[in-house]
């Protein structure tokens, strides 16, 4: 779909008819002839093609780690792209410098990408430890080096630009003079709000467009459909929120994954769960996919749409001015099957927040720890007093054609004492509730045997010190 | 400075997909088989002809010369004929305008098949007397007469999955029509001459019309030893028929689904042993999977029964190995080649022999590590063993006592997270097993300037073997390595190269490379001594560039003296060859002498297993490897602990998954998970064995990039020991890889009939 752009690429403005459904990637090394930035897996799951993508939010520039092959075009209008050529600059930038000095690239093949992604988290934070910079470079893949002297590499770039780090302030000018950043960088903002002045990027509806969020499921599964498609984004639908509103949590439905793990009233309100969050894609990917992506995607195994089930969530669905909504436990008629209309989109998602003796807790377990769709994964949330439940929700992917609400699992623990034997009761009705299939993520049998574990992590870690652990391992 | 390293991390490196294009080039690509064995009853390519942008769709009609691509069996054809054999097998290549167009015209191909029985099981293809060569045994001793002398006998099965290259660069090439109707290619292979003669077969070309080009591959591992080779030859006959340039790459998930990966392994052993842990013998039967066609099948299956008995001396051994024909991908040379697999029957056979014993493995490890004196039970005599070594300063250097009273008291303490120990002695033959690749030349040029440049028939795919080169060549003349520059891997420049491959890359080439130096270097020091009018040029010697005789600095520089000899008419340039001396193999009586030499080296891997939810992780590599002299630390580093993760990986994450009509399930990078930055070891201690030397590497270097593989197969047995604290697990089944699901059923087998009751 031609569509008029006007963006930054590294230096040079751009502007002018693209296709604007075509993916990012493709525009950087076919049309730009930019050929650092690489095509490996065209699913995001591999990082070779990682780019920055930078935008005003709050008269500054924010960037983030995309993954260009699955990006579509349309997505950068009015913002700054940067690929590895945009980097460069006379001598080696430190990250390339330490990559050199440790042997951190074999074939080079990946190693656009690793710089990129480094180079980010540099750009992004102004103290700078080593799990900060692992979690930066966890979507990117590496098939030569083992990691280790990318890990080295990333050690001693955050080590020197540390210790010339006294005051703890990293800004935009001291990057320049580090030679992290071109000095063009400079002048980005003030581009930014030029172009922004000048585009009038209209959310483009009738003759049914497909609307993308992150396009992170959607461009994997359908590429070459949506190439030649019209696309809507929902980012354009207006700025993305997650906030806290009279007992209840909203959020918007183009807000993102990583949006979400980020958010001050989420840490607040889960603490435990940004270590799991960590889990769930990669933060390229977490930086694309919204939420209601998520949710209509319908995937069995979507990690965010289990968390939100488990939570009792809302749906308010939305086609132009008219609003209605549903549970979302009643938003999956069957697989890949939704009560929904064509036109309506999910504009926000809420569940009530009356945090006094709850608890909540989700788990995941795949092939691959991180970046990894699940075999099962499960959550679950508990309004309690004493040793009593009096509220409680669970559910689980992987294990039905849709995420699914373990209703009769929930109704019986509620009102039950938390202690072994009802645990072993309900682990028997969640097995009646659940129908898996044995596929590429492993057999029937170990979904089942998962699911029952997964629930007495559950108990274990959220109330450990009221059942007898021992016994019910 | 790494040259090639600084172009990467700017992104200023070329592969195939980043080559700027001639005018007018076309795009290919490939229309596979959907079926894994049928016969071809009808095939219409009429509506892909009238599709927008179609050039061509090119069928084995097409094919001017012999329709075969097979390098040792001649049993594979570049484009099906009647029947297909595997799913993903070429069947019509699609030349487009662009690449889009071309996919796109995939679609308008009409065929029908007339579908045929499917096997994907080695034993089934076995009992069904499906083999892609006669059985081969490797024998010493007679194990027969031995079994009842033992103390303990055990026999048992192993399974043992393949595994995807994941190169990160897909293969791919370009090809270019040149003068006279011959044709330049420019490849992702490790293999230019295997492209050039099959692209002449297919084409029906003398060899030297065709010219092959290879600037840097994007990751390798064997994938691209013979499998680059048809990608480039479908290229060149699109460049044929349509006298135009004609690119293709296969996107991601057409190379998952077309290309062979490592041979899957179906295997029996029995082993016999003395109370106190000495092996007498050893019994072995290997099934391997060859999928579809021969492709490298024979020769690595050999390889396998090279290393059937991993670092140990047995007396008695006998090792069969039968290459199965199956309805997969044609299988293919993968890092190791076959070694990998018959190590992990071995250690298999060890860890159930230690339980049944009840000793740690590594008691019957360390009895039976092989020592100069002992013969490998093919006969190659045992010169310069550093197993013990390795063993021991690995036990005694990561102190081995220490590491299990840790893992005791963790265990302890913990109920259901458990921890696990696991040794892996790994003794790998270097050199090609078929003799007669053991071949390199190399033509090294001296320009004016002083600067050189080096052509040799390595490929650089990662492994750091241009920087090696760069070095001992720079080192033979004593100059700046900034002087000396690697040119691409062409075979219009050094001809009959053989593949980049064996972990012999370095050695091979940069043994010509030196050789190629030396030559130039003896004409350089007659020239000194004729220009500084003294008698005696082997009193002349070059050092840091300066020019001295006797001992004394003259007045020569480096770049004066390179411009006199040039002016007084000596030649600058040299052509080498170098053959490694003395390696033999008889294959009437599988015994002979068939390596230069072995490297040696112990790994003590931890792990730690989540016995309630099936998770687990890798705590900590500790190796001690015999590196030999290093020429470069830094890229001999790297290619242990990248082996070593590829290693971990292959045995603990990366499962290839295919349902029975022999379709890949595991087809994308959402369906087969490689090692991430999360899931590589906490602690990698990697030390380099003091005091190796080896007349047979490049300044007594020895060869890197598949010993430390083999690493990884502790890390199995860590995860396996871990799994015995939390529940008694000594009839576990062993099979490759270990993943979540094995851990979890393994643990909780009894819950889970349970479950399944309701």
């Amino acid at each position: 779909m031609q569509e008029q752009l006007h963006f930054i690429l590294n230096n040079e403005e751009i502007t002018g008819e693209f296709n604007g459904s075509s993916s990012l990637l493709s525009f950087i090394r076919n049309t730009k002839k930019l050929t650092g930035t690489k095509l490996v897996c065209r699913e995001g799951d591999c990082g070779a093609c990682t780019v920055l993508v930078g935008e005003l939010i709050k008269g500054n520039v924010e960037y983030r780690t995309v993954t260009s092959c699955i990006f579509p075009l349309a997505k950068v209008n009015g913002k700054h792209v940067v690929t590895v050529e945009g980097i460069n600059n006379t001598g080696l930038t430190p990250v390339q410098s330490e990559f050199v000095n440790e042997g951190a690239t074999q074939c080079g093949f990946c190693t656009p990408g690793f710089i990129m992604s480094l180079t980010w988290y540099l750009i992004t934070h102004s103290d700078y430890d080593l799990s900060g910079a692992i979690n930066a470079l966890g979507g990117n893949i590496c098939r030569c080096t083992g990691y280790a002297s990318i890990i080295r590499s990333a050690e001693n770039v955050i080590n020197a630009l540390n210790n010339g780090n006294t005051n703890g302030s990293i800004n935009l000018h001291k990057l320049i003079e580090l030679n992290v950043l071109p000095e063009y960088f400079a002048g980005i903002k003030m581009r930014l709000e030029k172009i922004k002045e000048k585009i009038h990027a209209g959310i483009v509806t009738g003759d049914q467009p497909v609307w993308v969020g992150g396009g992170t499921d959607l461009y994997v599964q359908k590429f070459e459909s949506l190439v030649g498609s019209r696309i809507a984004l929902t980012e354009r639908l207006g700025r993305s929120y997650i906030l806290e509103d009279n007992n209840a949590i909203r959020l918007s439905g183009n807000a993102t994954f990583e949006e979400f793990k980020n958010s001050g009233v989420i840490k607040k309100y889960f603490p435990g769960l940004q270590r799991q969050l960590n889990l769930i894609a990669s933060l390229p990917i977490r930086n694309s996919a919204t939420i209601a992506g998520n949710i209509v995607n319908a995937s069995p195994i979507g990690d965010l749409t289990i968390i939100l089930l488990a939570l009792d969530a809302t749906l308010v669905l939305s086609e132009d001015k008219n609003k209605r909504e549903v549970k979302l436990k009643d938003f999956y008629k069957g697989y890949k099957s939704l009560n929904k209309s064509e036109d309506e989109i999910i504009t926000e998602i809420y569940f009530e927040n009356n945090f006094k003796n709850q608890k909540f807790n989700f788990e995941k377990v795949s092939k691959r720890t991180y970046l990894d769709i699940a075999s099962v994964n499960t959550a679950m949330f508990v309004e309690y007093t004493g040793g009593e439940i009096k509220r409680c929700g669970i559910s689980a992917g992987g294990v039905a054609p849709v995420p699914l609400f373990l209703k009769n699992t929930s109704e019986f623990l509620t009102g039950k004492k938390i202690e072994n034997e009802i645990i072993e009761e309900a682990l028997d009705i969640a097995q009646s509730e659940i129908s898996p299939i044995s596929d590429v993520r492993g057999s029937e049998a170990y979904k089942r045997l998962l699911l029952n574990q997964l629930i007495k992590a559950h108990f274990i870690e959220m109330f450990h010190a009221k059942i007898d652990v021992k016994e019910l391992i | 400075m790494n040259t090639d390293t600084i172009k990467h991390v700017k992104g200023e490196s070329l592969f195939v997909d980043d080559y700027t294009l001639p005018e007018g080039t076309l795009h290919a690509a490939v229309f596979d088989s959907t079926v894994a064995h049928g016969k071809i009853k009808r095939l219409d390519i009429d509506k892909a002809l009238d599709f927008i942008g179609v050039r061509a769709v090119l069928t084995s009609k097409d094919i001017p010369g012999e329709n075969q691509i097979g390098n040792i069996i001649p049993d594979e054809t570049l484009l099906a004929g009647d029947e297909v054999h595997f799913t993903g097998e070429p069947i019509a290549i699609i030349v487009a305008e662009t690449p889009e167009i071309a996919r796109a015209a995939k679609n308008k191909i009409e065929i029908e098949f007339e579908e045929l029985p499917v096997i994907t099981d080695p034993r089934e293809a076995y009992e069904k007397g499906s083999l892609i060569a006669p059985p081969v045994t490797f024998s010493m001793g007679d194990v027969d007469s031995v079994w009842n002398g033992c103390d303990v006998v055990l026999e048992g099965k192993v399974e043992i999955g393949g595994q995807e290259h994941l190169y990160l660069e897909t293969q791919g090439a370009i090809a270019i029509p040149v003068e006279g109707g011959g044709i330049k290619i420019i490849s992702s292979t490790q293999s230019p001459t295997a492209v050039q003669r099959v692209a002449a077969r297919i084409l029906n070309f003398p060899m030297n019309k065709i010219e092959v080009d290879v600037l840097r591959l994007g990751g390798a591992f064997g994938g691209k030893e013979d499998q680059a080779t048809a990608w480039a030859v479908m290229a060149a006959l699109a460049t044929h028929k349509l006298k135009k340039p004609v690119k293709l790459v296969l996107d991601r998930q057409e190379d998952l689904r077309m290309t062979g990966k490592r041979h899957p392994y179906s295997a029996d052993y029995k082993i016999g042993l003395t109370s106190a842990g000495k092996i007498l013998a050893y019994e072995a039967t290997f099934y391997q999977n060859a999928g579809a066609v021969a492709d490298l099948s024979t020769a690595v299956l050999e390889r396998t029964l090279f290393h059937a008995t991993n670092s140990y001396y047995i007396p008695n051994v006998k090792a069969t190995g039968i290459s199965c024909r199956t309805n997969l991908p044609p299988n293919t040379a993968f890092r190791g080649f076959g070694g990998p697999q018959g190590m992990f029957v071995i250690e298999a056979a060890i860890h159930k022999a230690a339980r049944k014993l009840n000793i740690p493995a590594y008691e019957i490890q360390k009895k039976n590590l092989i020592q100069d004196g002992d013969k490998f039970y093919y006969g190659q005599q045992v010169e310069n063993s550093n197993a013990k070594r390795c063993f021991d300063e690995a036990v005694t250097e990561f102190n081995l006592p220490e590491m299990e009273e840790e893992i005791r008291k963790f265990n302890s303490a913990n109920h259901y997270i458990k921890k696990g120990i696991a040794l892996m002695p790994v003794c790998f033959g270097i050199s090609f097993t078929s003799s007669f690749l053991n071949q390199a030349s190399a033509l090294v040029h001296v320009y004016t300037d002083g600067s050189v440049g080096v052509s040799t028939a390595a490929i650089e795919m990662g492994q750091g073997v241009n920087q090696k080169i760069r070095t001992v060549v720079a080192n033979t003349f004593s100059i700046d390595i900034s002087r000396v520059k690697m040119e691409t891997t062409n075979t219009t420049r050094i001809a009959n190269t053989s593949p980049t491959a064996a972990s012999s890359g370095a050695d091979l080439n940069g043994n010509a490379a030196i050789i190629a130096s030396k030559n130039i270097l003896e004409r350089l020091k007659k020239s000194a001594a004729g220009e500084l009018k003294v008698d005696n040029p082997d009193l002349i010697e070059i050092k840091n560039e300066k020019i001295f005789y006797n001992g004394k600095i003259t007045r020569l520089s480096w770049e004066e003296l390179v411009w006199k000899t040039y002016f007084n008419r000596i030649s600058l340039s040299s052509h080498a060859y170098y053959a490694t001396p003395g390696i033999y193999f008889e294959r009437n009586i599988n015994q002979g002498s068939p390596f230069a030499y072995h490297v040696y080296g112990t790994a003590i891997i931890e792990s730690k297993v989540d016995c309630l939810r099936g998770r687990y992780e890798i705590e900590s590599v500790n190796v001690i490897h015999d590196f030999g002299e290093s020429i470069d630390t830094k890229v001999d580093l790297g290619q242990a602990e990248g082996g070593i993760v590829q290693g971990i990986g292959w045995l603990t994450v990366e499962e290839l998954v295919q349902n029975d009509e022999g379709k890949l399930l595991s087809n994308s990078l959402s369906t087969y998970k490689v090692p991430d930055i999360y899931s590589i070891p906490e602690k990698m201690n990697i030390r380099f064995l003091k005091n190796s030397k080896n007349k047979y590497g490049p300044f007594n270097s020895k060869a890197i990039g598949e010993p430390p593989f083999m690493y990884g197969i502790a890390a199995y047995f860590s995860i396996v020991n871990a799994m015995n604290e939390f529940k008694n697990n000594s009839g576990m089944e062993i099979s490759a890889p270990i993943t979540p699901e094995k851990v979890l059923l393994n643990l909780h087998q009894q819950v889970k009939t349970e479950a399944t009751a309701h």
